[in-house]
């Protein structure tokens, strides 16, 4: 009888582990087929088209997504990530231009930059109590202003190991060095911190603040860590941009929305403590490719930015629709 | 026993408790102070050409604010209100010639009450994150207008001289049109969201969806209306926007997206819904179009600005959360 019922247990637990595996993944693994469909059909269109030109195309806005994609994992939101990778940019262009000789110590010292960006950004939203939404819009203006101060104009220069690490492939066409550079570093940062006490509290703290804090989390550290990475993700990008454009500009680019767009994409939920980084690299660059596609394709720029849009939507609404089939049963 | 306790609140907590309770004195104080840095900066500034000046911008500004205040009162956001405000002015300029004022105005709100009702849709009913979708939609407003203008190019845009009116002149010589139109507006904004059973499900689906839901409040419909009523308030403003400029392009109001936003912020609803209201809002768009004057009157480079500009609308957030949090 006990072991009828232990046995029973046993199968659901099973079950419901298999079923919330798939589940959980299957958001992804739909993205990857979706990407892989594109591709496929990109490569019909125009054969010369590889995935290096599209990897680092997108380097800096997926590192934009990624950095995102932990502060709304935490709870937040951040929307000066796109001033944010501004400044750096050109703090890496016009260090880079007036010293190459110290390229190393100064790639180090835009992350540590970036580092410092968002822990003024994490301490101000803790500090503050306003919530993060306010506080990071206002952070945009002081941001993109601080970049601003930096260089006027769009100038400074880059070096060429920058540009040589993210250019072409590592052997095979599947390979690209852009892409290499973004799994290595994100990997070598997430996978240890997500396995760790500090990586389980961004996800407790997004999820349930109050429950995290009586479980004796420190909500104010765990804030101000995710923006912190957010920051140093937010650096890598305007590094990513200062290697490939061989210079810096100060006008942030359409990384804030492009960000936001590849972590609904990806199946973080903006809600807080779902998702992860995984979904929203492949959102990058899903939403990369349809933009090639449709420039082999023809199609006005006009066109393409409404398409976008109605991707966007679409996929948002067939999400939330799926969440709550998913809630109602 | 009473009087012990009364004795023993500092000074500092009655004055909070008292501003908490006035929210509107804090506000009107830093105004006050914005106005006489002005005065000090740049000494004979402060007339009444001036203060026109001031309500004339101030006013599509606090348009848009209205719109802002009342998504998050529900706990949403409406980042659709700037792009559509461009769409219905620059709509409504290419159409002038062949509808006359009133016919192209009116043409014009058609496709922004359109933007709403999607909006409000996927909102309401399917549950998209707000933010997410008035983002969405704002790209693909930006890029129907785009395409528009490309077909348009040969058409060649207007401002008729009733929107010029109305926008651009005064009354007297110094109380601006646009609040012929503005105050009736604001009257009904600031009543409803008080007194009309509307106003109130806005407060009542923002402070506790669940709760409301369960009251019988069909909340996919007032906010599926909400947001339709958000996008016709934008189409409003942008064409008054038009008439102060004299002027209309694709993207005309696009810079006014985010000082939205922080109007209603500064003049203390909450993002997270269910507390704040409209009169705030009108004064934190005043507050924030003096505060513009005054960082181009220090002539500071735009970088500065910038940077002064995000730093003071953070600190009197912080500040105003500070004096109203409940404690």
């Amino acid at each position: 009888m006990t072991e009828r019922v232990q046995r029973r247990l046993d199968t659901t637990a099973a079950r419901g582990l298999i079923a919330r595996a798939t589940r959980g993944d299957a958001w992804t693994v739909g993205l990857i087929v979706i990407f892989a469909a594109l591709l496929v059909f990109t490569k019909l269109l125009r054969s010369s088209y590889g995935l290096d030109a599209l990897a680092i195309g997108a380097l800096p806005v997926a590192f934009a997504a990624v950095g995102q994609a932990i502060v709304v994992i935490s709870g937040g939101i951040d929307l000066s990530i796109g001033s944010v990778i501004a400044l750096t940019n050109v703090i890496a262009a016009v260090l880079l231009m007036n010293a190459p000789e110290l390229s190393v110590p100064i790639v180090l010292l835009v992350l540590l930059i970036g580092v410092l960006i968002g822990v003024v950004n994490g301490v101000l939203v803790v500090v503050s109590r306003v919530p993060d939404i306010v506080v990071t819009l206002s952070m945009l203006f002081v941001w993109a202003g601080a970049a601003l101060l930096v260089l006027g104009t769009p100038g400074g220069g880059s070096v060429d190991w920058l540009r040589t690490l993210i250019t072409g492939t590592l052997g095979i066409e599947l390979l690209p060095r852009a892409l290499v550079v973004l799994l290595v570093i994100v990997g070598l940062v997430w996978i240890p911190l997500r396995r760790s006490r500090l990586g389980l509290s961004i996800y407790a703290v997004g999820s349930n603040q109050l429950a995290a804090f009586r479980s004796g989390v420190n909500v104010a550290r765990t804030k101000v860590v995710a923006y912190a990475l957010a920051g140093f993700f937010a650096a890598l990008g305007g590094l990513a941009l200062t290697a490939s454009t061989g210079i810096g500009t100060p006008i942030p680019g359409p990384y804030l929305l492009l960000s936001v767009a590849a972590i609904v994409l990806g199946g973080v939920s903006l809600a807080g403590g779902r998702g992860g980084l995984l979904g929203p690299i492949v959102g990058i660059y899903i939403l990369g490719l349809i933009r090639a596609d449709m420039t082999f394709l023809g199609v006005q720029p006009a066109y393409s930015t409404v398409l976008q849009g109605v991707i966007m939507v679409v996929v948002v609404m067939v999400g939330a629709y799926l969440t709550l089939r998913r809630a109602a049963t | 026993m009473t009087a012990e306790a009364t004795a023993r609140v500092s000074p500092l907590r009655t004055l909070r408790g008292w501003m908490r309770d006035q929210p509107l004195v804090p506000l009107f104080g830093l105004l006050g102070v914005l106005v006489v840095v002005l005065e000090v900066v740049q000494p004979g500034i402060v007339s009444p050409g001036w203060v026109s000046n001031t309500i004339r911008f101030a006013v599509p500004l606090a348009m848009l604010a209205a719109c802002q205040t009342m998504t998050m009162l529900t706990g949403g956001i409406d980042l659709s209100v700037a792009v559509v405000a461009s769409m219905t002015s620059y709509v409504m300029a290419t159409l002038v010639s062949d509808f006359g004022w009133l016919g192209a105005s009116l043409f014009a709100l058609i496709p922004a009450a359109v933007v709403g009702l999607v909006n409000g849709i996927g909102v309401g009913w399917f549950r998209v994150h707000p933010l997410i979708m008035t983002i969405s939609m704002s790209l693909i407003v930006s890029g129907a207008v785009n395409v528009y203008a490309r077909a348009n190019i040969t058409g060649g845009t207007r401002v008729p001289p009733e929107i010029s009116w109305l926008g651009g002149q005064t009354l007297f010589g110094f109380l601006p049109n646009s609040l012929l139109l503005f105050v009736p507006l604001a009257a009904v904004v600031l009543v409803g969201l008080r007194r009309f059973g509307y106003g109130r499900l806005l407060y009542a689906v923002g402070d506790n969806e669940t709760a409301a839901r369960l009251a019988g409040v069909r909340v996919g419909h007032v906010l599926v209306l909400l947001y339709v009523i958000s996008a016709v308030l934008a189409g409003l403003a942008g064409l008054i926007f038009a008439g102060v400029i004299g002027s209309a392009t694709g993207r005309l109001v696009d810079p006014f997206l985010l000082p939205s936003v922080a109007a209603a912020v500064i003049g203390g609803t909450s993002i997270f819904g269910g507390r704040g209201g409209y009169s705030g809002s009108i004064v934190g768009a005043v507050i924030l179009t003096v505060l513009v004057t005054l960082l181009t009157v220090l002539q500071q480079p735009e970088a500065v600005r910038q940077i002064l500009f995000g730093a003071i609308i953070l600190a009197v957030a912080a500040a105003y959360t500070r004096i109203t949090e409940q404690t």
